[in-house]
């Protein structure tokens, strides 16, 4: 049998993320995965270019090993059957995507846009390139992600963390809905 | 160190059996054509509402038994604003947050991986512009 051939519903998912968020707050720490791009950039010398960089990334380790397991634990599933099953998106979004050119691949993205054909595809650079550069740029201005801000921020009421969210997911509907067909629409 | 490793493969197993970390879940959000994003955010920040609730009251002790600590995010809505808006077009332009990022890289796609180095590369930009920046 294999575990990893199908999904879990959000009534599953959604609690077990609460439950990462959880044991990373009782273990004494936080749940946020952007800052470790920064921790990242001090590591790499970026404290010699600007001030901001420069904090001891070793208070910020934790979490760089948390985000090893992280990525420990996504290879774990791919090893055990993951990356063939195919994603169970609705009819709706199938069309909508293949008219941007994106076809519906086994695995967790596009093989255009993600896989090994993506490092050949100008679109797929244009994108990751471009969008990869705002997630860096955009997590660090307002000092966190999906993780930081739209879960533990907004679970914990936080007025910043409001303010973000609402913002990241209106440009994203934005971009998603108009940007993305005006760019990509055949 | 091994509690968090092993937390953060909890985590990766999770985001992957969630699809959460899917680029095609992420634009079907963005499109409304599925509640399933919708229901695994909403109940995770129900849950955690609660949990910090607790959490502020004092009811709920660390696994050591020591006081728990909340993070408190600046409340400024320039930077969360601004920021947010920038984060939002990247998110939809990858289909790709961070912790999906790394995941995914975990997963063997080498795009993640020029998704990561673009946004180091951005990370880096905001450090050096910070002071030029509102906040």
């Amino acid at each position: 049998m294999n575990l990893f051939a199908t999904g879990w519903p959000w009534y599953v998912s959604g609690p077990l993320i609460f439950a990462t968020m959880a044991m990373l707050v009782l273990l004494g720490r936080r749940f946020g995965v952007s800052s470790n791009l920064e921790s990242m950039c001090t590591i790499l010398g970026a404290g010699r270019v600007a001030p901001h960089f420069r904090v001891r990334w070793r208070d910020h380790a934790w979490n760089l090993v948390f985000i090893a397991g992280a990525m420990t634990g996504g290879l774990v599933t791919h090893v055990l059957g993951a990356a063939r099953r195919m994603v169970p998106i609705s009819s709706g979004t199938v069309t909508t995507l293949a008219s941007w050119g994106f076809s519906h691949d086994p695995g967790f993205a596009p093989a255009s846009l993600m896989g090994t054909a993506a490092l050949s595809s100008p679109v797929a650079w244009g994108l990751l390139g471009i969008g990869g550069f705002l997630v860096g740029f955009g997590t660090r201005w307002a000092r966190g992600c999906t993780s930081g801000h739209g879960v533990s921020g907004l679970a914990d009421l936080q007025r910043g963390s409001l303010i973000a969210t609402l913002s990241f997911f209106a440009s994203g509907v934005v971009v998603t809905n108009v940007v993305l067909p005006w760019l990509l629409g055949q | 160190m091994i509690a968090l490793y092993l937390v953060g493969i909890f985590f990766g197993i999770v985001l992957t059996q969630a699809e959460a970390l899917s680029w095609y879940r992420i634009q079907e959000m963005f499109l409304f054509q599925s509640f399933h994003m919708y229901g695994i955010l909403g109940s995770a920040v129900v849950l955690g509402a609660v949990f910090f609730r607790l959490v502020r009251a004092g009811k709920i002790r660390g696994f050591g038994g020591q006081p728990l600590a909340i993070e408190e995010k600046d409340p400024s809505w320039r930077r969360n604003l601004f920021g947010g808006l920038a984060f939002g077009i990247g998110w939809a332009l990858t289909g790709t947050c961070p912790g999906p990022m790394f995941i995914l890289i975990g997963h063997l796609y080498p795009g993640a991986v020029v998704m990561l180095v673009f946004a180091l590369l951005g990370a880096f930009t905001y450090g050096v512009l910070k002071p030029r920046l509102p906040h």
